[in-house]
């Protein structure tokens, strides 16, 4: 029940939102529908939590053995929490864009939101590609048509990298589809044990997809682009959430069903981590654009999420998932900060700005506080994960080089504290200049949600242990199957 | 049986239809009229009602896979014409004579959706393209046309010339022309057997327009009026490419693994030389020529893989095919200006065209809850079942990828692009039956088992 509400509800907000003309009216039908969302959530982590109700399991596609099977697991109760938080924030913090066909925009928002919740959902490899897909093309529509200058192209690189990552995921899913006699379950997956050389090359048809939507360096390029050229809201629910899909489906479909692989792999996929988390640390580092270097800055924090699944130790994966969550809150934060600056002074580029604390203190001091968070400075939320993260990574059984990893993955902590706190000093320390004196004070809607996004901080970084319980049967559950036969 | 002959008596009826009736109006009526009554007449048949009892002498066979091929071929043809109807009038002043050869191209098809032996084959195909020869043709004063239509008929002669080659050489093997003896012989190896065999492969695809035999596709289908290219794209392909199968199921199916390697070429070269051309298109329709080819690779995994998949999947593909193609062919039909540019800010003066025109391209590219995704799905689990060959499957989904980029310039010029794109007058009706067929589309998108479980009655 509460599963299928979590896609119901969106899904037909969405498409209600479509028949509102009204742009006033549809903000508020929006924030209505996503609030709902939210609540569903909830209720579902609380009061009606048992198995009937979060699980659903009705027939599909008799013919080719798929069913429609979603359910919430520790791991799904987490991020869809994450996707139903988040909208209702982005709505509120981005309450006074307009937008040309405001009903559109919104409506698109929350179909995919339908999407992203059903990737989390999903217990079925073919219904899990569906939502994969499905949650792609409103994302593609919102950007290209309310986007920046350069927005047809940037998105469209983005949406072929993505599709092309898809389609040899689904040849995959289709190959080890016939290897356990025909069924797209997930627990057949699971419990199916591949010989390891065929899960040495069927290892990148999935992993291609995940790397992509991470992205995890070669394959990030269409990220800064997109990232840029986004409407903010938009952006906020690419980084926030949807590239938690690519760190998800690595836990869920791919370290469980190909144990071998990712054990064969996992030195060159963390190689490829820490290689990308110093080159995005490094150019973020060099960033004007206030968009791009949180993009860059997203890079680097989503490589070490990959590389400390790879370290299949259970502190590495628990610390994962907690930062997939917390990584999701801090990004959006940085992003509504992004968004209200670029609203109100006209431009992102850093060295155009400074001395804003003089004229909005409020929001400096909510800014700190959540680039502390996002360089995991103890008692924010960002510390407890990474903390589980590095100590995961440290005493990895399965790879010679856990102690060099941490080094590197270290580095970078240091490195995203030079840019975090360099971006923090141009913009709202110093002198300002012509343009920055005429600023006034953020609005209400912002603050509140920044306010809101520092609670959680404090909140899962101060007591983060009934998040580690709800994972914690997930992370067992997994590890379990990633025991590896060679 | 019933389609074969009410189809050929409907056609006939058709031509003399001109004499008396004057009204362009009557005329049309009449021809939408006929082929809803051969869609309830095949549907019928589906359910063992048969209206003409004909001894055939096991000529030809009326099982659930032809019969239900026929009725998504007359289904689409029935959309087509209450979107397209109209515009044949546009082409030129023998109304009737276009609707009666319209009848005779599907009373071709029903024939080769139902042969049992070479010689029906050979008359379906005819059948089928003698009456397109003329309709690339009709539109008399136009260049592009008439010189489309000599190099069709060129070029399918020639075809049609190796094929009457290899059945002979076929007969000469087997001293008869029913396919089930074919399969009989086909385990030694026989030259004048493989050769027969060859050539048929050869001259089939030719008309399926598999590269490298496709040259004549993109003008073809370029010269001949709109509306007729709509329908040459979509049903006579997919019925043709029925034949095919059928044909393979029965003839080439026990030395299919000797015949893959060539298959496999084929299907590689006909995506990459598809694609990659059709990238490079201005002309939407032009793009869509060559689009049609891309598919035709795609369909073609329905004899590489050689399972049941392949024969729901070829069903399916040729239902989410035709339909998505037929819609956005009756929208270009409407366009002024047949180049991407033209569609510049059509979401703007046309929302509903721009929407569902939107809903037909993405099943053309393959995306989930669309119809098209589950064709090619069905293609790819076809072919991955068999296990060898992945590089072939993976190289597949590359060009369906590529297909996205043109596909999708269409959409952003709708969407994303300032500008007027202009289009002629359309009406409410027309409206009503793209949002149906878009319905359709999406509705098979997601239970693909509404049409596919008819394939088991």
């Amino acid at each position: 029940m509460i599963a299928v509400l979590l896609i119901l509800v969106p899904l037909i907000g969405g498409l209600a939102l479509f028949t509102i003309k009204n742009e006033g009216s549809a903000k508020s039908f929006a924030l209505f529908a996503s609030i709902a969302t939210m609540v569903v959530s909830v209720l579902g982590l609380t009061v009606m939590n048992s198995h009937s109700n979060l699980n659903c399991d009705v027939s599909w596609l008799p013919m080719l053995n798929s069913r429609f099977h979603i359910g919430l697991d520790g791991m799904g109760q987490l991020l869809c929490l994450l996707t139903t938080i988040s909208f209702p924030l982005i709505f509120i913090a981005t309450w006074n864009n307009t937008y040309k066909d405001a009903n559109r925009f919104y409506a698109l928002m929350l179909l995919s939101q339908a999407g992203l919740i059903g990737v989390f959902l999903a217990m079925d490899a073919l219904l899990f590609y569906f939502f994969w897909e499905l949650a792609l093309i409103p994302v593609y529509f919102l950007s290209s048509i309310w986007g920046g200058e350069k927005r047809i192209a940037a998105t469209f690189k983005f949406f072929i990298y993505t599709f092309v990552g898809s389609l040899i995921m689904l040849v995959g899913i289709i190959y080890i589809y016939f290897q356990a006699q025909q069924t797209f379950d997930l627990k057949a997956w699971y419990d199916l044990k591949l010989d390891p050389a065929t899960q040495n090359w069927l290892f990148w048809l999935l992993f291609g997809a995940f790397a992509i939507k991470m992205p995890i360096w070669p394959f990030h390029t269409w990220q800064p682009d997109a990232y840029e050229q986004s409407p903010t809201a938009v952006t906020m629910v690419l980084s926030g959430i949807m590239v938690k899909m690519g760190v998800f489906a690595v836990i869920r479909w791919l370290a469980p069903v190909l144990p071998d692989g990712t054990y064969l792999w996992g030195d060159t996929v963390s190689l490829l981590c820490l290689t990308g988390m110093i080159y995005a640390s490094l150019i973020a580092i060099k960033q004007d654009d206030l968009k791009r270097l949180i993009a860059y800055s997203s890079i680097a924090h989503v490589g070490l999420m990959c590389l400390a699944i790879f370290a299949s130790d259970k502190s590495g994966l628990q610390g994962a998932m907690i930062q997939m969550f917390s990584h999701g809150i801090n990004i959006i934060g940085l992003w509504i900060v992004a968004n209200a600056i670029e609203t109100k002074y006209g431009t992102r580029k850093i060295s155009e700005l400074g001395g804003l604390a003089q004229k909005d203190p409020a929001l400096a001091i909510l800014l700190v506080i959540i680039a502390l968070a996002n360089i995991a400075l103890p008692l924010t939320n960002g510390f407890v994960g990474e903390f589980m993260m590095f100590n995961g990574i440290f005493s990895s059984s399965v790879t010679k080089y856990g102690v060099l990893d941490m080094a590197v993955a270290g580095i970078c902590i240091i490195l995203s504290a030079v840019y975090m706190l360099n971006m923090i000093k141009k913009i709202f320390y110093g002198s300002g200049n012509a343009l920055t004196q005429s600023g006034t004070p953020t609005a209400v809607p912002v603050l509140f949600s920044l306010s809101v996004i520092v609670v959680l901080i404090f909140i899962t970084g101060v007591y983060p242990k009934p998040m580690l319980q709800l994972t914690n049967d997930t992370v067992d559950a997994i590890l379990k199957y990633m025991k590896i036969s060679i | 049986m019933n389609a074969i002959i009410f189809s050929a008596i409907w056609g006939v009826l058709m031509m003399f239809s001109g004499i008396f009736i004057k009204t362009k109006a009557v005329i049309r009526n009449l021809a939408i009229a006929g082929v809803a009554i051969l869609l309830l007449l095949n549907l019928g048949e589906q359910n063992h009602m048969v209206v003409f009892h004909i001894n055939v002498r096991n000529m030809l066979v009326f099982d659930s896979f032809g019969l239900l091929f026929n009725s998504v071929a007359f289904a689409s043809t029935l959309i087509y014409l209450l979107l397209s109807a109209k515009d044949v009038e546009a082409v030129g002043v023998n109304l009737a004579e276009y609707f009666a050869l319209i009848f005779f191209v599907l009373c071709g098809v029903s024939i080769a959706s139902s042969f049992n032996t070479l010689l029906l084959l050979f008359l379906g195909i005819e059948i089928i393209s003698i009456p397109l020869y003329i309709l690339t043709g009709s539109d008399k004063k136009n260049l592009k046309s008439n010189e489309a239509s000599l190099k069709y008929f060129l070029m399918g002669s020639f075809s049609t010339g190796i094929m009457l080659m290899g059945i002979a050489l076929i007969y000469g093997a087997t001293g008869s022309f029913a396919v089930v003896n074919m399969a009989k012989i086909i385990d030694g190896f026989i030259p004048v057997m493989m050769a027969g065999l060859l050539l048929l492969l050869i001259s089939m695809s030719f008309k399926v327009s598999a590269a490298p035999f496709h040259f004549w596709t993109p003008d073809v289908y370029d010269g001949a009026p709109t509306v007729f290219t709509s329908f040459m794209a979509t049903i006579v392909k997919a019925g043709v490419f029925v034949a095919f199968v059928r044909l393979f199921d029965a003839a080439y199916g026990a030395s299919l693994p000797q015949w893959r390697l060539s298959i496999a070429f084929i299907i590689a070269a006909t995506l990459f030389i598809g694609n990659i051309t059709a990238v490079f298109q201005q002309s939407v329709k032009r793009m869509l020529a060559y689009s049609s080819i891309a598919q035709a690779g795609f369909m073609f995994f329905a004899l590489f893989g050689y399972n049941e998949y392949a024969k729901e999947g070829i069903i399916l593909y040729a239902a989410a095919y035709s339909l998505a193609t037929i819609g956005i062919f009756a929208i270009l039909i409407k366009m002024k200006d047949y180049t991407f540019d033209g569609y510049n800010g059509l979401a703007k003066q046309q929302p509903l065209l721009a929407a569902t025109n939107t809903i037909f391209l993405l099943s053309l590219a393959g995306i989930p809850a669309t119809a098209g995704f589950f064709a090619k799905y069905y293609m790819l689990v076809a072919a991955v079942k068999n296990g060898a060959y992945l590089w072939l499957v993976i190289f597949a989904v590359l060009c369906a990828a590529v297909s996205a980029y043109y596909y999708f310039r269409v959409i952003q010029a709708m969407y994303f692009k300032e500008g007027n794109g202009q289009v002629k007058e359309v009406s409410s009706a027309f409206k009503i039956i793209l949002v149906l067929l878009a319905g359709i589309v999406i509705l098979l998108g997601l239970f693909p088992q509404l049409l596919l479980f008819r394939l088991y009655f």
